[in-house]
Formats: structure tokens, sequence, C-alpha cells
């Protein structure tokens, strides 16, 4: 069971709540397993059988992009944190 | 070291080894100290660049006026070097930044137009994007799409560290235009493909993702993800904590935005030494401490810096 942080855009699929969990042992089981639970959100999560572009995933804080994709695994009590793509702040950036 | 003017002595910045935080003998963390630029950032390199490659072209003229989104480094180092080459700067900046980055800003002569807190940088560079076509006379170097950005770190960051660490395997750096990855990675991918290319991303309160819709959602035009390796996202609380350790422990008074580097940085040293890797991890110092006095960060327990730091661009 990992814990699934809900950005506030996507909150309408979650009744408002900011975290939801989801069963999976691996990312694409988990969008799945959320899908089952709440209607709609895969679609706004995935174009095909990717990562829409403007849609970041981090397991336990690392990008999946860089570790697997959908196919990383999700451990027992990871934490999954979905976040908009955004311009970011000013140390290294702006 | 001897210079003709402030903006010669840019770059060239010292990388001093942390003999504290190191995990072991063969697994060491260096530290590139950008903060030792002549504003106090690793901005200074990206904002003379752009300014270099537009003066070349020719869309810089004498008198122009730069039109720039920025939360304050770039603004900083770019109204250094305007002021002393005669043009006029315009910042956009995202209300939600430090008060220091202001008055720095207005101290070196930049005009700020502030832009909507909610949306964070996105919102600046949106409001920049649409000044820019209300006036086609002023010049926007624009730091997430323009080359000469990634350029500087690939002409000077990333040549100065191979020359100072041989035997470097990885850098972390952070993750906002993008450029400072990009520059060290197209540099390290030619010349030395098996340093890995770490990117720390700071993750903010939820204010800043508060995109009406995800096609609003923005990846800086720089951006390449074939020349970095992994990407760790960092909240304010990691942030904190890292910088407070580099005080403790190896005396450097950075900025927010390198903790959460630092922390990127810890988490592959940590990797490494599980593994049984030898490591030579450099990570970029973006700037010191003083700007963010005000933002609690520096004072009182974790929680609440944490809760300080809520809603603002901390780095």
């Amino acid at each position: 069971m990992a814990e699934v942080r809900i950005p506030t855009i996507l909150r309408p699929y979650t009744d408002g709540e900011r975290a939801v969990t989801a069963t999976g042992s691996t990312v694409a089981e988990l969008i799945d397993n959320l899908e089952a639970n709440h209607e709609g959100i895969k679609e706004r999560l995935l174009d095909g059988a990717d990562v829409r572009r403007f849609v970041n995933i981090y397991v336990n804080d690392e990008d999946i992009r860089f570790t697997g994709g959908l196919q990383t695994a999700v451990a027992d009590a990871a934490t999954v944190v979905i976040l908009p793509a955004v311009a970011g702040g000013a140390g290294e950036s702006r | 070291m001897r210079f003709d003017s402030l903006v010669d002595s840019v770059g060239h910045t010292p990388l001093v080894g942390l003999p504290n935080l190191s995990p072991s003998a063969d697994v060491r963390l260096w530290a590139k100290l950008e903060d030792q630029n002549p504003t106090g950032s690793i901005k200074d390199r990206a904002a003379l660049s752009m300014i270099e490659a537009a003066e070349a072209d020719g869309t810089l003229q004498p008198g122009a006026t730069i039109l720039e989104p920025t939360s304050g480094n770039t603004g900083i180092s770019l109204a250094m070097v305007a002021r002393q080459r005669g043009y006029k700067l315009v910042c956009v900046m995202p209300e939600n930044t430090s008060v220091e980055r202001r008055q720095l800003l207005t101290m070196w002569g930049a005009e700020i137009i502030s832009s909507p807190a909610a949306g964070g940088s996105n919102e600046a560079v949106r409001v920049a994007k649409g000044l820019a076509a209300e006036h086609p006379e002023w010049t926007m170097l624009y730091q997430y799409g323009n080359a000469a950005n990634a350029d500087a770190h690939y002409r000077g960051t990333a040549p100065e560290i191979l020359a100072d660490l041989p035997e470097v395997t990885h850098f972390v750096g952070g993750l906002g235009t993008t450029g400072t990855l990009m520059g060290v990675g197209r540099f390290f991918r030619e010349h030395k493909p098996e340093v890995r290319i770490v990117a720390a991303e700071p993750r903010y309160g939820e204010l800043v993702y508060g995109l009406r819709n995800l096609d609003e959602g923005f990846v800086p035009e720089l951006y390449d993800a074939s020349l970095i390796d992994s990407r760790f996202s960092v909240g304010p609380r990691d942030a904190v904590r890292r910088v407070r350790q580099l005080i403790d422990h190896e005396g450097i008074f950075a900025g927010i935005s390198t903790g959460a580097i630092l922390h990127a940085a810890i988490a592959q040293a940590t990797k490494c030494v599980d593994a049984g890797e030898r490591a030579d991890i450099v990570f970029v110092v973006a700037d010191g401490g003083w700007k963010y006095l005000s933002t609690g960060a520096y004072e009182g327990t974790l929680d609440e810096a944490e809760d300080a730091l809520e809603g603002q661009l901390w780095a």
C-alpha cells in the first residue's frame, strides 16, 4: 500500500483528498488501482502509454522518468507524489 | 588574482571538499562555491553569457532595455552587467519572493514588475512573454530557452570541475531553468560520459502548483532529459535540514536551494556507499544564505522553518 499525494488540480477525482492510498508493485499497476477508485484520473496522468508531458510522478522523491518509467517498482509504504510541471525558483533558477 | 573589471572575474570558483559530511574516504562530496561569483550566485555566469551572446548577434543594441522573468538571482546578475554596459533592466518577479532580492535588484538599478504569487515563476514567465509582445523594442534574453545560459556552464562550470577533480563521478545541480544541468551535462557527455548527472528539483507549497489546467504546465525549452540521469524532488524540510548541516559541519553558509542540492548529493552518496562504489560527487552551492535570512529558514526548529517557507519561492 503506497500513499499517493494528489495535486490540487486533480483533487476533483479524489473528493478533494490531498492524499489517497493505492496498491501496485509498479507505477503502472498503481495508476490502474487509482483509476479503479477514482475514475477518470488515469486519463489525466497518462497520454497513451506515457506520462503526460506536464505531469511529474515521483516514487520516494525520485522522478520515475529516470528510474524505469511506469515500470518503476513501488515498494510497500512508498510515497508517490504527483505534481504538475511548473517553472521553478531562483537559486539555480530564474 | 587580478582582473580588468568585475565582470571579468565571473567564474573560476573554488571547489572545496566536505571532510565531515562525506560518508567515507571512498565516497567524497565536493562543493563548487558559486556564491563566490561577483554578485554572489551562479547566475552571474548565465547573465554574462546571455548578454554577450545578444551583443554578438546584434539583438542587444546600445542603450537597450532588457526584460527578464526572474525570481531574483538572474535579475541581480543581469542588473550588475547591464548597469556597467548602459542597458536598462525590467524584471518580472513573483510577489512571493524574499524582500532582500527586491532590495538588491532595486539597488542595482532594475525596475521590478510583480507577477501574482499563485503560479510562481510560471506566472512570471507568462507575464514577461506578454510584456515582450507589447514592447517589441525591449530585448527578452529569456533564460529558460536561451542556449547561452547552458553554454556558460558548458564553457565554464564543467571544465573547471574536470580540471580540478579529474576523478569526478557525479555532478549534482539544481533544476530551475535547467541551464546549469544542461550545460554541465552536455560537457560531460562529450568529455567524460561516465559522469552521472543528478538534478535536484525544489518542491514548493501547493500555491506554486496552482494551475487552472494541466496544459498550462511548463518545461523549460532548454530541457533535454537525455542529459541527466536522475532527478530528485526535495521539499523545504529536507532543504533546510541540509543547509543547517552544511553550516554546522563544514562552515559553509548557503542559500536554501543549496540545501535541496546537498540533499540529493547525500542521497546519491548513500547509494554509492550501499553499492560499494567509489564516488567523487560535486554539488553546486548556488548562492549564500544572506538573501534568505528573512524567510525564517535559519532560525527556530525545523517545523517552524518549514511552516515559514510554505507558499514562498525558497529556491
